[in-house]
């Protein structure tokens, strides 16, 4: 069986995020990158299957600027076979990764595609969903146990208020949630090894996919800071303060 | 909660762009050290050593090792973190791949004990002691005992010590009494009673291979008569599995101000069977060899604690408000300003922050020649390379763990009365820092080391290794606008180190004493100038890079300003050290013994 895991660069998840002064972003320019961690699980998961003798190969995919390959080179020291990197300098949106994705699924042909559930820069949470409804395969999200037999994975997904176990036939869409496992430390010979997988270029226009934006970024702003509490006088003031204020009753 | 990031952009700015450890890829076994793979391999340690050793630093300092019938035990949480840093094969870094090492250099393995010492001074302890004993087996064993051990060391799944001190012996080896009786059967026997023995006996590994220095039965009294010995706690079969208990027991863990985690213990052997490693009567010069190293490891263990001081100080100076800046509020809408804007804060700050990050490059420096030394093709450059490190081991070893503990003092003075309370950690940095100063030969014996042994060899043929590229740097630089303010100062102090350098080396040789008494202070000069010297080569680069630095502009810009403050705040102190050394030895040597 062959796995597809799919990995984004992201600003690492301790660092204080700044904005760009012109607003147009986040500021990434000398900034600790890592990869996402929902797909550092999802790389794991792949490699724990491998080892437990179920997966046969492991290809990781990343859509990117050319320092995406040191996030290749990541996975493949945590045990992927081989990496493939599109590389891209624009912004990128799901539906364009996930129509890249896509082509690159009919190339490869895996039967299985892990994702993480979200990438921690934009949080969408789109790009597994849209990829499994392009491909019409079956998707199993937010995935916290997977377990795969006889060409039908088991997910475990936590849903509001508990947790829902899925059958669901393969190839499918995984998009993995934080408990699914808890991704390995490099082991220093995969380090070294990892520097001789193949890592393979290919261009977006060689995926016939479009992946110009579908929306415009207008800003990007702080949240803002949390003003200090408040003592009110009384009831009647506290109810005008939500009503009329915050706007939450 | 104290916080601890790895600083990759310092370590890598001190690797690529001032030391060119790019060079290491060209020596022979080091082709796979490029800096791409060096890069990778300093990330995931820097991982390993945030998320898994640092958040045992603070349990493990409260909880300590425990002792109970013999056994000792190590803090919550330190067997899983070994065993998880051995199954990603980093106790055996810079070991041979021929018995299962990874075979990378000894600076990269250097740096990443910086990072591990900055996360967790005594767990470095067990995997740095293992690689000591690693390096003297494979220098001067026979190659069953090589093939027995070395690959057990690599592995992390055995453990090393380094048995000399007894009670009544510490510096001064040649008071050893623990004795080596032979046996028909080619081992040995071995009687005696070490202490302060580090990671003598401990629940991290199946084994426990200890090196001990002990006397044979015809051995000369002295220095002279001291034979290494390979003594495991449980005698391995020749497929490496473990056998016997051997007779060798700790007899007791001692109590002690700081690296609570790292078990000291007293060690009994009781007719331990064991090998001789080496030739009889040389196991000094075994001892020796491995010296430069571990040496260069314990001033790494200085500056690893610096680091952790100083990010933590810098921290809490954004963070605590207290009074306001001397010309008025700097942050009027807080109820008062940070105590970063107090320039006597910021005079320990930027103290703080010029010695670590010029112990770094200085350090990696030493390392870099370290490799040359062992590896380079050409026997000129690998002499060369050995002449310096010999010179530069015990400036290293002194001065960078006399800054982990300066360093880390000063941290705690920036943390105020909050500093000295357990809970903000930084009190534990204080009481781990001081022993770096005390073992592995105390810093006043490497200062002696300096002027009586480095110094004089044949007439200064080691100290010219150091004078010679200074003397050719400024003379290269000297019309560089970029250093224009550095450069008068350094050669000011450049100046005194070649005055205390010939006052003490004529008056050494007709009075050792002058030599002895002016020992610490002219290490201290000559560390100053030659943490002066790599200042001026990181200033060189950052002010070339600066202008199409980009988003690392901030960067180069902060080294500049770091250097220049070293260069007016910190290096004049060469000018009292070398008044110091001219006033002689008179005044230290005039009160009689018996009135102190
Ligand atoms: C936590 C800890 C861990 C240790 N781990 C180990 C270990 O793993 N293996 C091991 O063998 N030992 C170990 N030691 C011992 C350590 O190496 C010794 O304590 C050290 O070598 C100094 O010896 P000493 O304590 O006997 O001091 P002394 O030798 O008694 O020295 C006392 C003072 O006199 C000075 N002095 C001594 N001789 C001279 C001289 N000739 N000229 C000038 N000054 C001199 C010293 O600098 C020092 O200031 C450890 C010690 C500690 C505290």
């Amino acid at each position: 069986m062959k796995i597809l895991v799919t990995v984004k660069r992201v600003v690492d998840y301790s660092v204080n995020i700044n904005i760009k002064a012109d607003q147009s972003g986040v500021e990434t320019a000398n900034v600790k990158m890592s990869m996402n961690p929902f797909d550092e699980i999802a790389v794991e998961e792949a490699v724990r299957l491998k080892e437990k003798g179920i997966a046969t190969e492991i290809v990781v995919v990343t859509l990117g600027v050319a320092q995406a390959q040191e996030t290749l080179r990541t996975a493949l020291a945590m045990g992927a076979d081989r990496a493939i990197l599109v590389p891209c300098d624009g912004e990128l949106q799901p539906l364009g990764v996930a129509k890249a994705l896509r082509a690159i699924v009919d190339k490869e042909k895996p039967d299985l595609v892990i994702t993480g559930k979200q990438a921690i820069d934009a949080d969408n949470s789109q790009t597994g969903v849209m990829l499994a409804a392009l491909l019409g395969w079956p998707q199993g999200t937010f995935a916290s146990k997977l377990e795969i037999a006889d060409g039908v994975a088991t997910v475990a997904r936590e849903v509001d208020g508990g947790q829902e176990t899925l059958k669901i036939k393969l190839p499918a869409v995984i998009t993995a949630d934080l408990r699914l496992n808890e991704p390995r430390y490099a082991t220093l010979p995969n380090i070294m090894k990892a520097k001789k997988k193949p890592i393979e270029e290919i261009k977006p226009e060689a995926l016939g996919v479009d992946l110009a934006p579908h929306f415009k970024t207008l800003k990007v702003t702080s949240p803002p800071q949390r003003a200090g509490g408040i003592k009110v006088t009384d009831v009647a003031t506290l109810i005008d303060k939500l009503k009329n204020e915050a706007k939450v009753i | 909660m104290p916080i601890y990031k790895a600083p990759l952009e310092d370590v890598r700015f001190v690797l690529n762009e001032v030391i060119g450890a790019a060079q290491l890829a060209q020596l022979p076994g080091y082709g796979e050290a490029t800096p791409e793979a060096i890069d990778a391999v300093l990330e995931e340690a820097a991982k390993i050593c945030e998320d898994l050793l640092f958040p045992l630093n603070q349990s493990g300092d409260a909880e300590g090792c425990t002792f109970e019938h013999g056994v000792v035990k190590t803090p919550p949480g330190f067997k899983d973190a070994y065993t998880t840093f051995c199954q990603g094969g980093w106790a055996g870094l810079s070991c041979d791949p021929e018995f299962g090492g990874q075979g990378l250099p000894t600076l990269l393995s250097l740096a990443i004990d910086e990072m591990v010492c900055s996360a967790n001074l005594s767990f470095g302890m067990y995997p740095g002691l293992s690689h000591g004993a690693y390096n003297a087996i494979e220098k001067h064993a026979t190659a069953e005992l090589k093939k027995l051990y070395l690959p057990k060391l690599a592995a992390g799944t055995w453990t090393g010590t380094m048995c000399l001190t007894e009670p009544q012996c510490g510096t001064d080896l040649g008071l050893i009494r623990t004795k080596a009786v032979p046996q028909p059967d080619g081992t040995y026997k071995i009687t005696g009673a070490k202490i302060f023995i580090s990671a003598g006996e401990h629940d991290l590994a199946e084994n426990i291979v200890h090196l001990v220095l002990a006397r044979l039965p015809d051995a000369p009294p002295d220095i002279r008569g001291l034979s290494l010995f390979l003594t495991p706690k449980f005698i391995p079969d020749a497929q490496g599995k473990v056998g016997a208990r051997n007779a060798l027991s700790c007899g007791r863990l001692e109590h002690k101000m700081g690296i609570k985690a790292s078990a000291t213990c007293a060690m009994n052997f009781d007719g331990a069977t064991a090998w001789l490693v080496g030739k009889p009567n040389q196991g000094l010069r075994a001892m020796f060899t491995m010296m430069n190293e571990a040496r260069l490891a314990v001033g790494m263990q200085g500056l690893g604690v610096a680091e952790i001081s100083y990010q933590n100080a810098a921290r809490y100076a954004q963070e605590r408000l207290q009074g306001r800046g001397l010309k008025g509020a700097v942050f009027p809408e807080k109820p008062a300003d940070p105590i970063v804007v107090h320039p006597d804060v910021r005079r320990s700050l930027m103290t703080m922050r010029a010695l670590v990050e010029g112990c770094r490059a200085l350090a990696y420096s030493i390392g870099l020649e370290l490799d040359i030394e062992a590896r380079h093709v050409d026997p000129a450059r690998r002499e060369a390379a050995g002449q310096l490190v010999a010179l530069m081991i015990p400036v290293v070893k002194a001065f960078v763990t006399d800054v982990g503990f300066d360093v880390a003092n000063m941290g705690m003075q920036v943390f105020g009365g909050h500093g000295y309370i357990r809970d903000t950690g930084v009190e534990q940095y204080v009481r781990d820092a001081r022993i770096a100063q005390i073992y592995e030969g105390t810093n006043g014996v490497q200062a002696l080391d300096l002027v009586g042994r480095k110094m004089p060899d044949n007439y200064g043929r080691l100290m010219r290794q150091f004078f010679h590229p200074v003397a050719d740097f400024l003379q290269a630089e000297k019309d560089n606008p970029a250093l224009a303010d550095m450069l008068p100062l350094f050669m000011s102090a450049f100046g005194k180190l070649q005055m205390s350098s010939l006052t003490v080396a004529t008056r050494g040789v007709v009075n050792p004493d002058e030599a002895g008494a002016a020992a610490t202070d002219y290490l201290r000069l000559f560390a100053l100038v030659a943490l002066g010297f790599m200042w001026l080569r990181m200033a060189k680069v950052a002010a070339e890079k600066l202008p199409q630095a980009g988003a690392r502009a901030g960067f180069y810009d902060s080294k500049l300003k770091t250097a220049r403050f070293f260069f007016s705040k910190i290096l004049p102190q060469a000018n009292a050290l070398n008044l110091a050394i001219l006033s002689g030895a008179k005044t230290v040597m005039d009160m009689p013994a018996e009135a102190f």
